[in-house]
């Protein structure tokens, strides 16, 4: 009995491989439908099934293939070409038998699956006039250029080695054909037995099965075989044979559980390694340096094995993307590369179904109907790419069409009726904002629930279990061009290399995937940190760095309406910035200090702890401690103002955000009156409380003292005509600079820092205005900035010409 | 007939089902886990795997212990969980049986009657039964 259960297993694992290897032939063979090797081997798979659920005794499943074989006969024999209805057909028997098999696998009664619609189908299909295909057999075999060497692996082709001098082999399979092949094929296998044609005349030999396929000869095979002969094996066997030879089949849970295993060797390599370091003892350290060696290919090696080449999904996107184009109605080409990219298993598990349904996505709501395509002056054929390529230290994949694009506005619209967004947050919001809207929960943007997607349950799932798998997920789109999804995810889950970092007494690790750099603070540079109001920034050349304190998140100081306490670096002390990002959040965390890179085992985390959101798992150090495994994107959420979509945290340099997008960040202030003013932040370069006792006159001008020069300063409440003014002891200046020479801009209060889209800007002309915008809700009058200076220092672009004039000109405005 | 494993904490003698018990240690290096609820104690190492540790004088609202003293560990497994609770001392493995058990009186505090299952009058002292889930679940 067991043996019998190894057998079905067997036999079971086998025919899903073959199964899945038919879909591709057969989509490949609608498009060539002249391609004997494909239709070869789509006959052979259907006829090992066939041959080996009547062996063990599956009659179910044995009268589907039979009926498929039948089918596959005549086009074997050329008697009929492979058109859609066929290929509809041939799939729906293949997704039968794999119906049959997984009931078979689940234990259950085989004959318990129908079969009888789609034994019907098959018989209908046949059933329709056979002979206008028959009627041209011959082009058919000669097209083939040389049947010869298709043999090999091909019963099909048997009729042909007959001609050979090798007796033996053809024999035998002659006798397999005999015993499979309806009556016809076998007559023809018949007529040439006994024509010793010698194998230098293939072409002629194949003519002529060919030819007796076509007249009816219900005959019974007659040549006998030699006893002796039966035994042997057939050549082209032992070709198919060999892959397998080189390779076994191991169980997953066993690869599973050497991976574990490694992981802890990985671990106590660590502690061995940390504990031979502070010895003196040379043998120990020499040994421990073997260890490493040892440990380090060991786990490379067992990494390895669990690696499986994305091709394993790549192959049956075929099937899918012709089953979705044909339901959809629409045109599609597929294009893949990089299947040979290889992630781990369980990390192909988790991106299959999301890959599935980014494709499916791209079908329905990116390519356009035909009808459209062509009136948009696209071709009619839909292009949906597909890319696998490392980059960084992860595995990249694309799905990109070519289809209609996503609109944000539309985005925003939808987001706005489904009522997950205020207008006042939509109308903050860069377009590239707007995109990842797509990503919440119930937002669909398909205007009509279709059979494939629509149904609210979507991106959201998609972006959960990317980032279940520590991955992440973009999109890019252009409306009209169409719309690039982009997974990121990490080769392995296991093992991965972090950054050890200390805060207070506790110790972090910092996965090196979301590391950028590394900046040391100390007490005499500490200056360096700044303050936008009260969110403390870091210049990192030339971009604003938003800082975020390790220590002040974990201890939830930091307060959801922003108000982080003061950054303080103790005289005497330093600490560290390290840069880091997630998606496209970039900030600065600031810890204590920095310990070692490692390579760390994740362990799961309770769920309990899991749900707090700032860490993604544990480790154990190389000491023994254990120690948590910071969330990047959870310390972002927690830390960064508002939510994740949106404000001081998105970073203007990933691509998507500068391709999507023509959004800059401006400094918003209030200028009194209620009134607030909004500047770009690349304009901005420093801004300042200046006590106003320090303010002296010069020729009726407003200056400071400013770093060893005279600043001079324009009121913008007094230059725009706000009501209300303001006087107060200590000045809020906005400092403009350029090529030594500085102009303080004072307003009442520093507001914010905002995204500013062109697309929301209308030109409302007044005194030193140049338009209005949406700025955080609110519309703003747009400033002009350049004579904003001049009214301050008439000669501040005399020295150099304002480079970006063009840009910042439009962009002070004021909001009333 | 039921083993339990005793354990005191602030005083009181508490006990858990044998089966679930997977060892007693003595207290080991804890990590905080900042942001977490104040029942976690931290995460231990135990031999490898890391295990949640949960103090029960926080669970059953009792005064923290006194600087000083170490709490000891009776590692339990919960719904494939591993999970170290946290006790002042452990004591002997005592067999009870049905006789001696009696439901939680009414005037027990809340917090208590959701991990207290009832109470075996011993000869000289009650030994309260904890709901090992429920103790862990908060």
């Amino acid at each position: 009995m067991e043996d019998a259960d190894d057998i079905v297993r067997e036999f079971l694992v086998e025919s899903y491989e073959n199964l899945d290897q038919l879909d591709q032939d057969l989509v490949a063979l609608e498009k060539e439908p002249g391609a004997r090797p494909l239709l070869s081997s789509v006959f052979r798979t259907i006829h090992t099934i066939k041959g080996t659920s009547g062996f063990l005794a599956f009659g179910n499943l044995e009268h589907v293939t039979h009926a498929g074989e039948n089918l596959l006969v005549e086009l074997r024999d050329g008697k009929r070409s492979m058109d859609q209805p066929t290929t509809d057909v041939l799939l729906a028997v293949v997704d039968r038998v794999r119906e049959i098999l997984r009931t078979i696998e689940t234990g259950g009664d085989e004959s318990s699956v129908a079969i009888d619609d789609v034994v019907a189908r098959v018989e209908a299909v046949l059933a329709t006039d056979p002979a206008a295909a028959a009627a041209t057999p011959e082009p058919e075999p000669l097209a083939t250029p040389a049947p010869v060497t298709t043999t090999a692996a091909e019963p099909v082709a048997a009729a042909e080695p007959v001609g050979e001098p090798a007796p033996v082999t053809t024999a035998v399979i002659v006798e397999r054909i005999a015993e499979t092949v309806p009556a016809s094929a076998s007559a023809a296998v018949v007529t040439p037995a006994p024509t010793p044609a010698p194998v230098a005349a293939p072409v002629p030999v194949a003519a002529t099965p060919a030819a007796a396929t076509a007249a009816p000869a219900p005959a019974v095979p007659t040549p006998r075989i030699p006893p002796s002969a039966a035994t042997t094996e057939t050549p082209d066997e032992g070709g198919v044979r060999t892959i397998s030879d080189s390779s076994i089949r191991v169980d997953v849970e066993l690869l599973d559980g050497l991976m574990r295993e490694v992981g802890e060797l990985v671990l106590a390599r660590n502690q061995i390694t940390r504990l031979a370091s502070v010895g003196a003892d040379l043998d120990l350290s020499r040994a421990a340096q073997r260890l490493d060696v040892i440990a380090g290919e060991l786990q490379e090696g067992v990494m390895k094995t669990r690696m499986q080449p994305i091709e394993h999904i790549w192959s049956k996107m075929p099937r899918v993307v012709r089953d979705l184009a044909a339901s959809c109605g629409r045109e599609v080409a597929l294009e893949m590369s990089g299947g040979d990219t290889e992630l781990d298993r369980g990390l192909l598990e988790a991106v299959k179904d999301p890959l599935t349904h980014l494709v499916r996505n791209a079908i329905d709501h990116g390519i356009e109907p035909v009808a459209d395509r062509v009136a948009a002056g696209k071709p009619a054929q839909g292009l949906l790419t597909l890319r696998a390529y490392h980059a960084g230290g992860l595995v990249v994949v694309e799905v990109s069409d070519d289809g209609r694009g996503i609109d944000a506005q539309k985005v925003a619209a939808s987001a706005l009726r489904k009522g997950l967004r205020t207008a006042e947050q939509l109308a903050a919001a860069t377009p590239a904002d707007l995109m990842q809207l797509l990503f919440l929960p119930g937002f669909s943007t398909a205007e009509q629930v279709t059979n494939v997607s629509g149904r609210g349950v979507g991106m959201d799932v998609v972006r959960t279990k990317i980032e279940s798998v520590g991955g992440s997920v973009d999109v890019e789109s252009k409306p009209g061009i169409g719309t690039t999804w982009r997974l990121r995810i990490p080769l392995t889950l296991a093992i991965m290399p972090a950054l050890t970092v200390e805060c207070g007494e506790e110790r972090f690790a910092v996965p090196q995937v979301n590391l950028l750099e590394l900046v040391a603070v100390d007490d005499r540079n500490a200056t360096s940190i700044e303050y936008v109001h009260s969110a403390p920034v870091y210049r990192l050349r030339g971009d604003l760095l938003p800082l975020v304190s390790l220590a002040h998140v974990l201890d939830g100081t930091t307060q959801a309406d922003g108000s982080a306490p003061v950054l303080s670096v103790a005289p005497g002390s330093s600490a560290v910035i390290a840069v880091v990002a997630s998606d496209d959040v970039r900030f600065g965390m600031v810890v204590d200090r920095v310990l070692d890179t490692e390579e760390i085992v994740v362990k799961a985390l309770s769920p309990r702890l899991k749900s707090i959101g700032t860490y993604s798992g544990a480790t154990v150090l190389g000491d023994g401690r254990v120690a948590l495994i910071l969330d990047v994107q959870g310390l972002a959420r927690r830390a960064l103002v508002g939510e994740p979509e949106s404000g001081l945290g998105r970073t203007r340099s990933t691509a998507a955000a500068a391709g999507a997008s023509t959004a800059r960040q401006v400094l918003v202030a209030g200028i009194g009156g209620g009134r607030r003013v909004a500047m770009p932040l690349a304009s901005v370069t420093r801004l300042e409380q200046i006590p106003a006792s320090l303010v002296e006159l010069v020729g009726g001008r407003e200056v400071v003292q400013y770093r060893g020069a005279i600043l001079p300063l324009v009121r913008l409440d007094r230059l725009l005509g706000a009501m209300g003014g303001f006087d107060e002891e200590t000045l809020q200046v906005v400092v403009h600079s350029q090529d030594g020479r500085g102009v303080g801009l004072v307003v009442e209060s520093i507001v914010d820092i905002l995204a500013d889209d062109d697309s929301l800007h209308s030109d409302l002309d007044d005194m030193g205005l140049v338009g209005s915008a949406v700025l955080g809700g609110k519309v703003t009058e747009l400033l002009d900035v350049r004579s904003a200076i001049l009214a301050a220092d008439p000669a501040f672009f005399d020295a150099t010409t304002f480079d970006d004039a063009p840009h910042d000109r439009d962009l002070v405005g004021v909001a009333r | 007939m039921t083993q339990l494993v005793t354990f005191r904490l602030g005083g009181a003698l508490y006990g858990v089902d044998v089966t679930q018990v997977q060892e007693v240690l003595h207290q080991q290096q804890r990590t905080r886990v900042p942001l977490a609820p104040r029942t976690v104690a931290g995460l231990v190492n135990l031999r490898g795997q890391v295990v949640l540790a949960v103090d029960l004088r926080a669970r059953l609202a009792l005064p923290d212990r006194a600087e000083g003293d170490d709490p000891m560990m009776v590692v339990v497994r919960v719904g494939g969980e591993t999970v170290s609770l946290l006790v002042d001392h452990v004591g002997e493995v005592v067999t009870v049986g049905p006789e001696t058990f009696e439901e939680p009186p009414d005037t027990l505090p809340r917090v208590m009657r959701s991990v207290v299952l009832g109470a075996h009058k011993l000869d000289h002292d009650l030994l309260l039964v904890l709901d090992v889930d429920e103790a862990v679940a908060a």
